[in-house]
């Protein structure tokens, strides 16, 4: 909860409150939610907003994330606004259904505290359970802080409701690291959040009773593929909203978000990409780095699924060597999946940079300042002799 | 299909209206056909209310006949046809 108040919308927040709080302020119609570490907090204060009366949310319990997911999928068909939460084998346990709620193209907002998947058992943080969904057809964006995690839901909720996109969205911040620890964030009035995520009207409601619809029907070879087609291409449309949501946010609250993070990108010669709160220590690497005259940098994508690899590959120009790291194994012997989408996105420029994959983090293991020097410091030495003598390999180990 | 129809198909597979599953034959993945015996029927019409199909078709209440462009050939309407009646049997679609 909120540790000080020092001006009316400053407030002291760890990752799961800041959620929760951003959670009351959109005041969604339906909220069916099955708690689990570390994303507890975040259902356990919204139920108690919903408790309290603060919200006029239908909160549903439910036995497992299976069914939390498909009562989402119900309550969205039926044309509400619908919000869960959720982590690791919960995620995982949803499985079936996330493609479900992409498919049908319904608007589900979902909050993916990231934490690993077993075995063996862990609750600490990695990427491992939105990684494994990267492929559902749902849209991610990464925070790196509680700020952002608190303003990507906000915008999460325009973006997926847009109705050139209309896909579910999972907004994505590190387990422990950023959801249980306090940091200080600047809140937005209710009011303003209701201006900006506007009113839901769906187009189809299943308790229109007058107009009968029907949702999951059989569709064979003659159209499968079609309705396939059409998620795709509103999968692809997804960057340009996201670009323009961004934007606007900035315009009226003071804080513009992209497709990503450029931190001392532009001259830089060696450079980081990662996702989510080791950006933020990577950060410190990079001011120290440049204060000894290396031109180092940092690109941190914040929207993962559409894969802006058109921006990412522009935005990496000129950049000689480069370090992926993955906070998740895709288990394939050919790095992460950040890594392998990231080297794929470079293959397109005409000058290309040298690009490994570095496993950290894995289960929470803690990924310090000197471990992104070391990475900087093996950069460095790729772009001296021009040769990568590891491709992929794990560290922080 | 045609490119335009293609097009046109609702977002997410939402089918936008009611009733539409009886544009769809499905009477093609019959194996069994039922025939009725006009004379044995006292047209009670479990069969009708039985049907999971909707394939029994009456007329001024009584039964007069199958829907065999709907009717899957599940056999249900025979079984549920009561013992001292039995008005309907089932033959291979084959015969």
């Amino acid at each position: 909860m909120a540790i000080s108040t020092a001006t009316k919308k400053q407030a002291g927040l760890t990752g799961n409150s800041a959620v929760a709080y951003a959670m009351k302020q959109i005041n969604p119609d339906v909220c069916p939610a099955y708690p689990i570490t570390p994303s507890t907090g975040v259902v356990e204060e919204f139920s108690s907003y919903v408790a309290d009366g603060a919200v006029e949310t239908e909160f549903i319990t439910v036995e497992s994330e299976h069914s939390a997911m498909s009562a989402c999928i119900g309550a969205s068909a039926a044309g509400a606004r619908v919000m869960t939460a959720t982590s690791s084998q919960g995620l995982a346990l949803m499985w079936e259904m996330l493609y479900i709620a992409s498919g049908m193209r319904l608007p589900i907002i979902l909050t993916n505290v990231n934490r690993a998947l077993s075995a063996p058992i862990n609750i600490h943080c990695d990427h491992s359970d939105s990684m494994g969904a990267r492929d559902s057809g749902w849209i991610q964006l990464y925070s790196e802080t509680v700020q952002e995690a608190y303003d990507n839901l906000f915008q999460a909720v325009r973006i997926a409701e847009d109705k050139d996109v209309l896909l579910p969205a999972m907004v994505c911040l590190d387990g422990f690291i950023t959801s249980h620890a306090i940091e200080n964030l600047t809140l937005l009035e209710d009011s303003e959040v209701q201006e900006f995520i506007g009113e839901y009207r769906a187009e189809h409601t299943l308790l229109d009773t007058d107009n009968p619809i029907t949702y999951g029907a059989m569709t064979l070879q003659d159209s499968y593929m079609i309705f396939k087609h059409q998620q795709s291409e509103a999968m692809a449309r997804a960057k340009d909203v996201v670009k323009r949501v961004g934007k606007e946010f900035g315009e009226k609250f003071g804080r513009g978000y992209g497709l990503f993070e450029e931190y001392m990108l532009d001259d830089a010669e060696e450079a980081v990409v990662v996702l989510n709160s080791a950006a933020g220590t990577t950060k410190v690497a990079v001011d120290e780095l440049r204060k000894a005259g290396r031109k180092v940098g940092l690109l941190k994508p914040r929207l993962f699924r559409p894969f802006p690899f058109r921006e990412i590959a522009g935005a990496m120009k000129g950049v000689k060597a480069i370090a992926v790291l993955d906070r998740a194994d895709s288990m394939s012997g050919f790095g992460g999946p950040l890594f392998t989408e990231t080297r794929s996105a470079l293959y397109e420029l005409e000058a290309r940079p040298k690009v490994v994959s570095r496993i950290f983090g894995l289960g929470g293991r803690d990924f310090k300042v000197k471990d992104a020097v070391e990475v900087f410091d093996e950069l460095q030495k790729i772009k001296k002799t021009g040769k990568v003598e590891t491709l992929t390999k794990y560290i922080t180990l | 299909m045609k490119t335009e129809e293609k097009r046109d198909l609702p977002r997410g597979g939402v089918i936008d209206r009611g009733g539409s599953a009886a544009e769809y034959s499905t009477g093609g993945w019959r194996k069994l056909r039922p025939l009725l015996d006009k004379d044995k029927c006292t047209n009670c019409l479990i069969c009708w209310v039985m049907c999971p199909d909707s394939a029994i078709i009456t007329e001024d209440g009584k039964m007069v006949g199958f829907d065999l462009e709907h009717c899957k050939g599940c056999g249900i309407c025979a079984v549920e046809c009561p013992d001292k009646v039995k008005a309907i049997t089932m033959e291979e679609e084959a015969e």
